[in-house]
């Protein structure tokens, strides 16, 4: 495991360490990544798309409005938190979490819903779609659909249908159809192609909420900006809390959105290591997880050009996590482009690990994480103890645990 | 002159509209496809389309994803649908072979080696669902140098400005997808595909085919008389799907239905 708290990171992105960070390109690209990889009949749409939220992005009165929802309903700024038995305990660097389990649904993925149902809105959109892998975008995505009086129907694997019991009752009490997605290995990247096919065929009434920082540019462009504030706020409270940046940054990726929203606004800030953590599954030897950066190789699938888990011919292969929100084959292509560029460092952490780190912080801090977050939790956990003590890691603590209450207590031979 | 080209300028001179089947290649497993091939040029067919599987196929209807499934449960690869072209071109030099699939497993084979082994392999044309002319420029290059042609799909959404782009880069035809949607929708309005293909061919100067929603003889013959070709995907392979246990049966069974599409195609409207 990489420790390197210290090192000065280029950028990577240009020759010059006082390169300023701008990517994607107009094109949606992020070096080779990105791009739009999508049949003809979704470029326009996308286009359309685009220029929408062009417009939005730089009219005050869009960002006003955001910005009060993202404050009265979402319930932002989320706090940081300094775990500081935790930290005592590891006897290395200060930890502090970013609460965007706090959020209003419980993780941070309504902060990318709340700004695409505003956009959907702006343009006169009536009708929401969204996947979902383990229903906390698809919660919220039918929770701001339900605000605004939209149609939502949301896509989910049959597979992820029966470990998530709970978010799909929600998602149907917010008056969502949930769709049960059959096809291929019935899980996330199969929901995805389903919403795919449904917003090809419904283009006209019909606003496409990706959940994650993939898809077609500008997806992962524009969900990224939605999730940035989380970086932002974290920026500002790490300094007002500890007079500094953090000397690290940790979170899990699996599409990589609330990992985005926590670095980007960081990116510049070169004293600052940052760290993903993806889901090894049973470990990555034995070929079942869901790591595409630390274990596939580039390739294309929905709508861009990323790291993939895939065969030796070009198809898809199914992954594995305990954890349904990190069991994606892809990954946000902006991930690729900073594993590649060397801004950040990426590693992973296994079904046993997280489920530890879950127990752990559970116990010592009184706070139940999702076992999405406990992937960052349990590689923290490993970084800590690296660092001197006068050293800070902020971790995005990205979602609650309560959905996981029945996949815990399986593993641990109980049934609720 | 590519087979293809030369196929539409005779096509054209005997005042005929293309018939092209799509079948995805080693549905329901791989010995049946170059039979089925060399049946379907036997009722009448002028241009062959395979469907090279594919994982994700994110533009497929449920027809086409589960032709995908059962041949990607029998192991076919990218390179066993070249290989099936091969065997095809022993008995066939004549009838143009198109492959329509998703970029990844081009992209995994490498665009030059993929180039060269279509080439090699007797492939005329290639349609890549998900490479949109913005992101092909690479491909495009090579393939051309290859003399192989990039059919390029068109949509009810392309703005003229998109077909203009588009008509820059296509060779071959250009495949006009008739309805907004997965293939094997159904309503086609046959009006509204008569008009965007008048604007097509306004404004690009290559057959155009349209498919996706076309489904039985009555809706072909309406299509043929505004289109260069008419294709036909799923309606053939939910055919496949039903004689999955006895698959003898599927060269026939598909040339009849070819051969009754083909009849209502030539057949002067009234």
């Amino acid at each position: 495991m990489a420790t390197h708290a210290d090192d000065n990171h280029a950028l990577g992105q240009k020759p010059g360490h006082d390169a300023v960070y701008e990517m994607p390109d107009a094109a949606g690209h992020f070096g080779p990544y990105g791009g739009m990889f999508v049949p003809e009949t979704l470029m326009y749409p996308l286009e359309e798309l685009r220029l929408a939220y062009e417009r939005c992005r730089t009219d005050p009165e869009f960002q006003a409005e955001l910005d009060a929802d993202l404050r009265d309903y979402v319930g932002r700024p989320s706090a940081i938190y300094h775990a500081e038995r935790w930290s005592r305990e590891l006897g290395g660097a200060q930890i502090f979490l970013k609460r965007e389990d706090l959020n209003h649904t419980g993780a941070h993925k309504v902060n990318n819903t709340v700004g695409q149902a505003l956009l959907a809105r702006r343009m006169g959109k009536t009708r929401i779609i969204a996947e979902t892998g383990a229903g906390q975008h698809g919660v919220a995505s039918a929770t701001v659909a339900a605000r605004l009086g939209l149609e939502c129907v949301v896509y989910m694997g049959e597979v992820d249908i029966a470990r998530q019991e709970a978010n799909v009752y929600r998602m149907r009490l917010l008056g969502a159809e949930v769709v049960a997605v059959k096809s291929g290995s019935r899980t996330l990247k199969d929901a995805l192609n389903e919403a795919m096919r449904d917003w090809v065929t419904n283009v006209d009434n019909t606003f496409y909420i990706i959940g994650t920082v993939a898809g077609p540019h500008p997806y992962p462009m524009m969900v990224r900006d939605f999730q940035a504030v989380i970086g932002r706020e974290a920026r500002a409270q790490m300094l007002e809390r500890t007079g500094r940046l953090p000397d690290a940054l940790v979170a899990c990726v699996g599409g990589g959105s609330n990992a985005i929203g926590l670095f980007y606004p960081f990116i510049n800030d070169a004293e600052v290591a940052i760290h993903g953590v993806e889901a090894a599954g049973e470990g990555l030897p034995s070929g079942h997880h869901a790591a595409p950066l630390c274990a596939g190789k580039p390739g294309v699938l929905h709508g861009n050009r990323t790291y993939l888990m895939e065969d030796s011919n070009g198809q898809i292969i199914e992954t594995h996590s305990i954890s349904a929100g990190l069991d994606y084959p892809g990954v946000g292509p902006e991930h690729a482009w900073l594993k590649d560029s060397g801004r950040a460092h990426y590693d992973s952490i296994t079904d046993d690990e997280a489920l530890s780190a879950f127990h752990h912080l559970t116990r010592t801090e009184g706070i139940i994480p999702a076992l999405e977050s406990s992937h960052a939790l349990a590689y923290a956990h490993k970084l800590a103890p690296t660092m001197r003590t006068d050293q800070t890691i902020l971790i995005n603590l990205s979602g609650r645990g309560d959905k996981d209450m029945h996949t815990v207590a399986r593993h641990d031979g109980l049934v609720l | 002159m590519s087979r293809i080209a030369a196929r539409f300028e005779q096509l054209k001179q005997q005042g005929r509209t293309a018939l092209i089947p799509f079948v995805t290649a080693g549905d329901p497993s791989p010995e049946t496809t170059v039979a089925l091939m060399h049946a379907m040029v036997a009722a009448g067919v002028d241009i062959i389309e395979l469907g090279v599987p594919f994982s994700d196929p994110i533009a497929d209807g449920p027809v086409i994803q589960r032709a995908t499934e059962r041949a990607l449960a029998k192991g076919v690869r990218l390179i066993d649908v070249l290989a099936m072209v091969r065997a095809f071109r022993e008995c066939d030099a004549q009838t143009p072979v198109v492959l329509m699939g998703y970029l990844n497993p081009i992209e995994i084979m490498g665009y030059a080696a993929f180039s060269q082994q279509a080439q090699a392999a007797g492939v005329d044309g290639v349609l890549i669902v998900d490479l949109p002319p913005e992101e092909g420029h690479e491909l495009v290059s090579l393939m051309k140098a290859q003399g192989v042609d990039l059919v390029y799909l068109l949509a009810p959404t392309s703005t003229e400005a998109r077909i203009a782009l588009i008509g820059e880069l296509a060779s071959g035809f250009v495949y006009y997808v008739s309805i907004k949607g997965v293939t094997g929708a159904a309503h086609l309005d046959t009006d509204d595909v008569a008009r965007h293909v008048a604007t097509i061919k306004s404004i690009i100067p290559l057959p155009v085919g349209v498919g996706f929603g076309i489904s039985d003889a009555e809706t072909a013959a309406r299509v043929a008389q505004v289109a260069d070709a008419v294709i036909v995907g799923s309606a053939l392979v939910s055919r496949i799907e039903a004689l999955v246990e006895t698959p003898e049966r599927i060269p026939e069974t598909i040339a009849d239905f070819l051969a009754t599409l083909r009849t209502a195609i030539d057949t002067p409207s009234t």
